[in-house]
């Protein structure tokens, strides 16, 4: 036989294939795999759509008071009727729902900023700090959330600002549990002290060596803090606390129809229905995100 | 062994304890030795025998309030990094003394591709744009022999093999050229003849660089290959100190004698079990008063159950500690002889 033969005559270019691309893909295929998750990905894309064009779309202006036209049922001029003040219900829904997204993800965002940096604190360095941070949210979360919210706004007055701010404060230990938990975890990691044999400062190591890691847990319990933050604003301003009228909002829509239940339930029927809708879109979606996140789920 | 100010780094009466709910726990006790510069030094043992205590210590990298440096000095280039701020041990770290871990498979972080993670280590002690220290990176990757480095660097850890992990975790350890790397089982991990590859380009880059090396280890071949002095440590103290050529053919410990005889030779014939050192290393809580190898000892005898024998040190220079190369072990044979 000759030499020549024996030589392997292959091109291998294992470097070739975009693997951030791979990877991406494969979790997406995961989550493709989950029906519930898509429906619930297709219901918060939906209402993110449909509130971006809330000016565009909507027939009517959602303040606009037409005495006239007061508790029409659902028709061809008025999809899903009128209010008590002749209002559209479908506009208010429109623009409410530019409300409704706003306080969910702004608190959610607010609360998971705090609550991140907390809870990587207390992990990280462990101690006193640990004690103090965990402590700390053991008296937040042993308050029931709305009534958290209540005392806060009390205190700082009834409006949409503040309503983010309540919520936000009552996500942070939500927030800081989780964090703390897989910091404890991946700090044991032998690349953290590789890290810090090579002489890294502790920002350094927290930010772009722990954090990264933890993403996928920080994700999931945002997509579904989101859902009842949603909720949370809904009842404040239900009760009067939160957005504050004529601004269209749900919660205060359903405040607004409850003295006409018998007479016009529609006022009171859809924007129950789209808050069921959307929290439960968002729950879906968060719990088809965490099996497709986590590794130990195969399915 | 003449000491000299050649040394780079001298460790004097190193003690590392934990302290737990069950009480202290000595891992290193008492350790001394020193690397001269552009020497290998290996640290023998097998697990629990503090080696990894020992140079986690020397990086001050020890996990307070659980564990603490309660005594001694570790003096590199002249000073005591005992001594040092925070601050200051940082800048030490990874510019000055580097360290490489066992496992290539943990010690990267999976999210940073490789060339990140090179050209991180740089940009913490060097003043580069990120362009240049990504430079660096792919030249880093070439001298520790990964092939198209090009591509290489953009790779994260996990599309690697154990082996090339390693090589990444070598060229990241030699980044800024340190004049100290402390090699903590470098291969147990990896497979033998990945073995060969990664100690060969230790010892090649060590040749080019002029790093002094400290390995850590419970492999005697990696020993053999690798080093020049040889400490074995048994329960946190250092039992036999001497050239590895003395280690390897004229062990003067029981333990370090165990031990060799436990590494099967393949010009030997066995009958039966391999040999082996009989019992198991004591309890940490519980350590014998006297000699810490003497329960497990074929030469054991009252004195040594009883009192800790010091590091003595012989006419040729190695050090051993152990009651057998004493006068007293020889009044003790006389009195035996003279009774019967």
């Amino acid at each position: 036989m000759g030499q020549q033969q024996l030589q392997p005559n292959i091109n291998i270019s294992l470097t070739e294939k975009p693997v951030k691309k791979s990877r991406w893909l494969a979790f997406m295929k995961k989550l493709a795999k989950n029906k519930a998750a898509i429906a619930g990905a297709i219901v918060v894309l939906t209402v993110f759509i449909l509130a971006i064009l809330a000016p565009w779309i909507a027939p009517y202006d959602p303040t606009h008071i037409e005495m006239s036209k007061k508790f029409q049922g659902p028709s061809a001029e008025h999809w899903l009727g009128t209010d008590d003040k002749g209002r559209d219900i479908l506009s208010r829904l429109l623009y409410g729902s530019r409300i409704s997204l706003t306080v969910g993800i702004l608190s959610t965002l607010l609360g998971a900023i705090v609550g991140v940096v907390l809870g990587i604190v207390a992990g990280y360095y462990g101690k006193w700090i640990d004690s103090l941070i965990m402590r700390f949210c053991d008296v937040l979360l042993a308050f029931p959330g709305i009534l958290l919210a209540l005392a806060i706004i009390s205190i700082l007055g009834p409006s949409t600002a503040n309503t983010i701010i309540a919520i936000a404060i009552f996500a942070v230990p939500t927030f800081a549990r989780i964090v703390r938990g897989s910091t404890l975890g991946v700090k044991k990691l032998e690349y953290v002290d590789a890290i810090r044999a090579m002489g890294s400062r502790d920002s350094r190591i927290i930010f772009k060596h722990i954090l990264p890691n933890i993403t996928s847990p920080i994700i999931v319990q945002a997509t579904l803090y989101i859902a009842s933050a949603i909720i949370t604003a809904s009842a404040l301003s239900f009760l009067g606390l939160g957005t504050q009228p004529p601004t269209p909002e749900w919660g205060t829509m359903l405040a607004n129809g409850r003295s006409y239940l018998a007479q016009a339930p529609h006022i009171t029927l859809f924007p129950g229905l789209v808050i069921l809708l959307v929290v439960v879109g968002f729950n879906l979606f968060g719990d088809g995100l965490r099996d497709a996140l986590d590794p130990k789920t195969k399915k | 062994m003449s000491k000299s100010n050649n040394n780079i780094l001298e460790v004097k009466n190193l003690c590392t304890s934990f302290f737990t709910d069950e009480g202290e726990v000595k891992a290193v006790d008492g350790v001394d030795f020193f690397i001269e510069k552009g020497k290998t030094v290996g640290i023998v043992g097998e697990s629990g025998s503090g080696k990894s205590i020992t140079s986690l210590s020397i990086l001050r990298l020890i996990q307070e309030p659980a564990g603490k440096i309660v005594n001694g000095e570790i003096i590199f280039k002249g000073e005591n990094l005992l001594e040092k701020s925070k601050k200051e041990m940082r800048a030490i770290r990874g510019n000055n003394i580097s360290m490489i871990f066992q496992e290539p498979m943990t010690s990267l972080n999976p999210t940073m591709t490789c060339g990140e993670q090179i050209a991180e280590s740089i940009r913490i002690h060097q003043k580069l744009s990120r362009k240049e220290a990504k430079e660096k990176a792919i030249e880093m990757l070439k001298l520790v022999g990964i092939p198209s480095p090009e591509k290489r660097v953009k790779q994260y850890p996990f599309e690697l093999s154990g082996g090339m992990r390693q090589r990444v975790m070598i060229a990241i350890a030699l980044a800024c050229n340190p004049e100290l790397l402390i090699a903590d089982e470098p291969t147990t991990a990896l497979d033998v003849t990945i073995q060969a590859q990664i100690l060969d380009l230790i010892r090649k880059l060590q040749k080019e660089l002029g790093t002094s090396l400290m390995i850590i280890t419970h492999d005697l071949g990696v020993v053999a290959e690798m080093c020049e002095t040889v400490a074995v440590m048994y329960c946190g103290k250092i039992v036999e100190y001497a050239d590895v050529k003395t280690i390897l053919t004229n062990p003067k410990h029981p333990y370090t004698i165990g031990l060799l005889n436990s590494v099967p030779r393949h010009d030997q014939h066995y009958e039966g079990d391999l040999p082996v050192i009989k019992g198991s290393v004591p309890s940490p809580f519980n350590l014998p008063k006297g000699c810490r190898f003497a329960t497990r000892c074929p030469h054991a005898r009252d004195i040594c159950h009883n009192q800790l024998p010091e590091l003595k040190t012989m006419d040729d220079g190695n050090q051993v500690r152990c009651w057998i190369h004493t006068d007293v072990w020889e009044k003790q044979e006389e009195e035996v002889a003279s009774n019967s």
